[in-house]
C-alpha cells in the first residue's frame, strides 16, 4: 500500500442550523482513484470545498503529503497541489486556452508577457494530456468536454498531486467519458492521489480503486478492495434504508383533465409539445439535462412568453403572457434553481413566505394575517426554522424548499409545476416532500414534476414522460415502468454508441 | 447607526459653543433637507439594486425650468408643476431604458445626467435665472410653527415613503425585487412595472427638490447640485443601506442624512478649511461602511487581519 497523499482528520463542518459534516475521518494513497459517493446533502460538496480551500473545517484537520495544511483560501490549496474539479468549470471564457491554463502565473518578462513561450508551454500540456486542442482557442468556443480537459491540463500546469473530480462525466457522451477516464488512470500511473464524487454506479466500479460512502455528513464505510463490494451494498450504505420506503407510493383517483397543453412552443422546444395532466394526477417529465423540461415548464407558466400553442386550464383556454397571470388563475411554479431563482436571500422566512399572496389593509399590508398565514405553512410543512424572521439563506436547502412550496399554497392553487423538487436536499426532507405532493394530488391538485432522478421519478410519479432535445419522446404508464426503457426515451440517439 | 448620531449629536452639544442653538438647528436640517428628500427615493432605486445618477442634474434642471416658466407665465403652480414634470419625465425615460432595454442602471442615468445638465444649461442659457416673485421663495423659506417648510416636507418625505418601502406590496416587492430579480419575476411580480415605477418616482422627487431648492435660493440655477447625486447615495449608503440591493429601510437613511448634515455642520462651526472637509468627508463614509460590515460580520474582520499578517502556506 502507498503511503496517503491524502489524509482527513476527524473533519467537522457547521453552518448555521446544519451539520454538514460530522467527524468524517479517511485518507487516500497515491497512486490510487478513490471514489466518493453519497445522496445529495450527504456532504461530498462540503467535503470538496474544504479540500479546495473555498471553506475552512469547524473542527479537524487535513494532511496532504504528510504534512497539516491549514490553508484559509484558494491558492492555498494551489501551493499545497491540490485540485478540484467542479462540475461547472471555474474558467475565462473570453480567454485563449492558453492563457487560462497558465492564468496566475502567466510566464512573463517584468510584467510583459511572453506569449511564445506561454502558446509552447500550452501546447506540451496539452500534448502530455493526448488532447488536440488549439491553445490560441477562446474557451467560450470549446465543447464541455474539451473545457473539462482544459481544467485538468491546468491542475497538471500548477504541480498538483492531489485532483479531485465532482461529477466530471454528468454532461459528457459516451466516447468522452471513455477518454476521461483514459487520462484519469493516466494520472493513476503518475502516482497523483484522486479523488471521484459522482452518482453513478458503474463508473466507480470501473474506475476507482476503492470507495468511500457518505451519508448525513458521516464517513460510513470504506471499500479498501472493490471485489468486497456490489452496488447492492453500496445503494444501501449510502440511503441507510430501503428506497421503497422513502417514496411510499400510493395509487390516487385521476380526475378530470386538469391543464391541456396543445402545442406549445418556444424558446428551448425543438418541436411543439402537447401533453395533458389529470386532477390528482402527479405526472412526471424524465429527461436528460438540456432536454427542454425547464423551457417547457416557463411556457406554459408564461415566464418565458410562448410563440404559439394554447393551454386549456380546467376547460378554460387561456395563454400566459406573465407568471402574475398563472398565479391568478391558480398555476403555480416551483423553479428548478432555488438560489438563482426562488428564494428572496436576504430576506425572512415569513417574507418569503408570503411574497406571492398578499392580503392589504388599505395602503398597508396586513402584517397579523401574515404572520397567520407565516405560521400556518410552516406548521403544516414542518419547516423548522428558529423563528418566522431568520433569513432564509440560513435554512438547509430541504427546509428553504418547503418554504418555496408553502409560498404557492397561500392561494387557491389548481396545477403546481415542480421543476426538480428536490436537487440537493437530503433523503428525510425529499420523502417529506413527496408526502406533501400526495396530499396535495389527493385534494385534486394536478401536479407536474420534472425530475432528473430516475429512481425519484420512477418511484413519485402516476405517469412519466420522457422528453428529449426539446421534444417529448414518450410515455409510460406506471404500471410499464421501467428505467431501462425510460433512460432509452431519454438518451440522444447517437448518445448510444459506446456508452459503457 | 441611529445610535452613532445620537452619539455624535450629544458628543457635538457638548463641544461646540452654538451648535445646539435654534438658529444653528434649522440650519443644519435646512442643508440637510434636499438631500434628504432625494434620498427617500433614492432608498428605493438602492433596494430594487440600481441607482440613479441623474438626480442632480434633474435639480439643476427643474429649478431652472420651474423659475423660467414662473416668470413667462407669472403663475408659480404653473411653474412648480413644470419642474416637477421634467422630473417625472426624465425618471420615466430612464425607467423606460432600464426595464425594456435591459441597459445597466449607472450608464443610463450617467447619460442622461450629461443630458439633462446639457438641458439645463441650454434652457437657462447658462445663466442663472432670477425670479422676482415673493410667493415662488415661500415654498423655500417660508415656515410653520417655527419650522422651515423644506424640513417639514422633509419629515413628511421621510414617514411617508419609509411606511411605503417597510409596509406596503410595493415596498416588500421592491425589496424582492433587489435581493432575487429572477425569482420575483417566476413569483408573478412585474419587474419591469416596478423599475419604471421606482425611477419615475425617483425622478418626479429629484424634480420638486429642485423646485424646492430654486425656490429657497430664489434663483433656478443650472450649475446647482454637481456631485449631488453621489452625496445622496453616500448618505444612504452611510446609514447603511445596502448597494447591491434587497436590503433597506427608511431609519438607515434617515440616520444617514443627519450624520452627514451633522459632521458637516460642526466642521462649518469649527471652521475646518473647505479643502480638509472633502478628505473628513470621505474618511467617514469608508469608516461606516467598513464599521457596518464588520458589524455584521465579526469573523469578516479577524479574516482581513489574518491575511495581512500571513502569507498563504507554500
Amino acid at each position: 500500500m502507498n503511503e496517503p497523499q491524502i489524509e482527513f482528520r476527524h473533519v467537522t463542518k457547521v453552518f448555521p442550523g446544519v451539520r454538514a459534516l460530522e467527524d468524517v475521518s479517511f485518507s487516500v494513497a497515491r497512486g490510487s482513484i478513490r471514489g466518493l459517493v453519497g445522496e445529495n446533502g450527504a456532504g461530498k460538496s462540503t467535503l470538496l470545498k474544504i479540500l479546495s480551500g473555498a471553506y475552512q473545517p469547524t473542527e479537524g484537520e487535513i494532511h496532504i503529503g504528510g504534512k497539516r495544511r491549514n490553508y484559509n483560501n484558494t491558492l492555498g490549496a494551489i501551493a499545497s497541489g491540490v485540485a478540484v474539479i467542479y462540475q461547472e468549470l471555474h474558467l475565462v471564457p473570453d480567454l485563449s486556452v492558453a492563457e487560462n491554463l497558465f492564468l496566475g502565473h502567466l510566464p512573463h518578462h517584468s510584467g510583459i508577457l511572453k506569449s511564445r513561450e506561454l502558446y509552447a508551454k500550452a501546447r506540451d500540456l496539452l500534448a502530455q494530456l493526448g488532447e488536440d486542442i488549439n491553445p490560441r482557442a477562446r474557451v467560450r468556443r470549446l465543447p464541455i468536454a474539451q473545457r473539462q480537459m482544459v481544467e485538468i491540463a491546468k491542475a497538471l500546469s500548477r504541480g498538483a498531486n492531489t485532483i479531485a473530480f465532482d461529477e466530471p462525466t454528468s454532461s459528457l457522451s459516451g466516447r468522452e467519458i471513455q477518454k476521461l477516464f483514459e487520462i484519469i488512470r493516466g494520472l493513476k500511473l503518475q502516482g497523483k492521489a484522486v479523488l471521484y464524487v459522482t452518482h453513478r454506479m458503474e463508473e466507480i466500479f470501473e474506475l476507482c480503486d476503492s470507495v468511500t460512502v457518505l451519508r448525513d455528513g458521516r464517513h460510513i464505510e470504506t471499500f479498501e478492495d472493490m471485489r468486497e463490494v456490489t452496488q447492492d451494498i453500496l445503494v444501501n450504505r449510502m440511503v441507510g434504508r430501503n428506497i421503497e420506503n422513502i417514496f411510499n407510493y400510493h395509487a390516487r383517483e385521476r380526475g378530470e383533465a386538469a391543464l391541456e397543453v396543445t402545442g406549445i412552443a418556444g424558446k428551448g422546444l425543438s418541436k411543439p409539445a402537447t401533453f395533458k395532466v389529470h386532477k390528482g394526477e402527479i405526472l412526471g417529465i424524465f429527461g436528460l439535462v438540456g432536454a427542454g423540461r425547464t423551457e417547457l415548464l416557463k411556457l406554459i407558466y408564461g415566464a418565458v412568453p410562448p410563440d404559439e400553442g394554447t393551454v386549456r386550464l380546467l376547460g378554460r383556454n387561456i395563454i400566459f403572457r406573465h407568471p402574475r397571470q398563472a398565479i391568478r388563475h391558480g398555476v403555480m411554479l416551483c423553479p428548478e434553481d432555488r438560489k438563482a431563482e426562488g428564494i428572496f436571500p436576504v430576506r425572512s422566512v415569513m417574507e418569503n413566505l408570503n411574497i406571492s399572496a398578499r392580503r392589504k389593509n388599505g395602503f398597508l399590508i396586513y402584517e397579523k394575517w401574515e404572520q397567520y398565514n407565516a405560521e400556518k405553512r410552516v406548521e403544516d410543512f414542518n419547516i423548522r426554522t428558529p423563528s418566522l424572521k431568520q433569513l432564509i439563506l440560513n435554512l438547509s436547502g430541504g427546509n428553504q424548499q418547503k418554504v418555496i412550496l408553502g409560498r404557492w399554497l397561500s392561494e387557491n392553487v389548481k396545477v403546481i409545476l415542480l421543476d426538480e423538487p428536490t436537487r440537493g436536499i437530503d433523503i428525510g426532507a425529499k420523502s417529506e416532500i413527496y408526502s406533501i405532493m400526495y396530499r396535495l394530488a389527493k385534494e385534486g391538485i394536478a401536479i407536474v414534476m420534472v425530475s432528473s432522478d430516475l429512481p425519484e421519478a420512477l418511484g413519485v410519479c402516476d405517469r412519466l414522460m420522457v422528453m428529449r432535445d426539446g421534444e417529448i419522446s414518450g410515455y409510460l404508464e406506471r404500471g410499464e415502468f421501467d428505467s431501462q426503457k425510460a433512460m432509452n426515451l431519454a438518451l440522444p440517439v447517437q448518445r448510444n454508441e459506446g456508452v459503457a | 447607526m441611529m445610535a452613532v448620531f445620537v452619539a455624535l449629536f450629544i458628543l457635538c452639544s457638548f463641544t461646540i459653543d452654538g451648535f445646539l442653538s435654534a438658529a444653528n438647528m434649522e440650519g443644519l436640517t435646512l442643508a440637510v433637507s434636499t438631500i434628504g428628500i432625494v434620498a427617500c427615493t433614492m432608498l428605493f432605486c438602492l433596494a430594487s439594486g440600481d441607482f440613479d445618477l441623474s438626480v442632480g442634474s434633474v435639480l439643476a434642471c427643474s429649478g431652472v425650468l420651474s423659475a423660467l416658466v414662473t416668470v413667462t407665465t407669472g403663475s408659480v403652480v404653473i411653474g412648480a408643476l413644470a419642474g416637477v414634470c421634467i422630473g417625472g419625465l426624465v425618471g420615466l425615460f430612464n425607467g423606460i431604458v432600464i426595464a425594456f432595454f435591459r441597459i445597466n442602471a449607472l450608464i443610463t442615468t450617467l447619460a442622461t445626467m450629461q443630458i439633462v445638465r446639457g438641458l439645463a444649461l441650454l434652457f437657462a442659457d447658462g445663466k442663472s435665472i432670477f425670479v422676482p416673485n415673493p410667493r415662488f421663495c415661500a415654498l423655500g423659506t417660508g415656515n410653520i410653527a417655527g419650522v422651515p417648510v423644506p424640513v417639514l416636507i422633509l419629515v413628511v418625505f421621510f414617514i411617508f415613503f419609509g411606511l411605503l418601502l417597510g409596509r406596503t406590496v410595493f415596498g416588500r416587492n421592491t425589496l424582492a425585487i433587489g435581493g432575487n430579480k429572477e425569482a420575483a419575476h417566476l413569483a408573478g411580480i412585474r419587474v419591469r412595472f416596478y423599475k419604471i415605477m421606482i425611477f419615475s418616482m425617483q425622478g418626479v422627487v429629484a424634480g420638486f427638490a429642485g423646485v424646492i431648492l430654486a425656490s429657497r435660493m430664489e434663483i433656478g440655477d443650472p450649475k446647482v447640485g454637481v456631485s449631488f447625486e453621489l452625496q445622496v447615495i453616500s448618505a444612504c449608503v452611510l446609514g447603511g443601506v445596502s448597494l447591491t440591493g434587497g436590503v433597506g429601510s427608511m431609519i438607515y437613511v434617515v440616520s444617514g442624512v443627519l450624520i452627514m448634515g451633522t459632521v458637516e455642520n460642526a466642521m462649518n462651526l469649527t471652521n475646518v478649511p473647505t479643502f480638509w472637509q472633502y478628505v473628513v468627508r470621505g474618511g467617514i463614509l469608508l469608516t461606516a461602511v467598513l464599521f457596518d460590515q464588520f458589524r455584521q460580520n465579526p469573523g469578516a474582520l479577524r479574516n482581513v487581519l489574518k491575511s495581512f499578517k500571513r502569507k498563504p502556506q507554500m
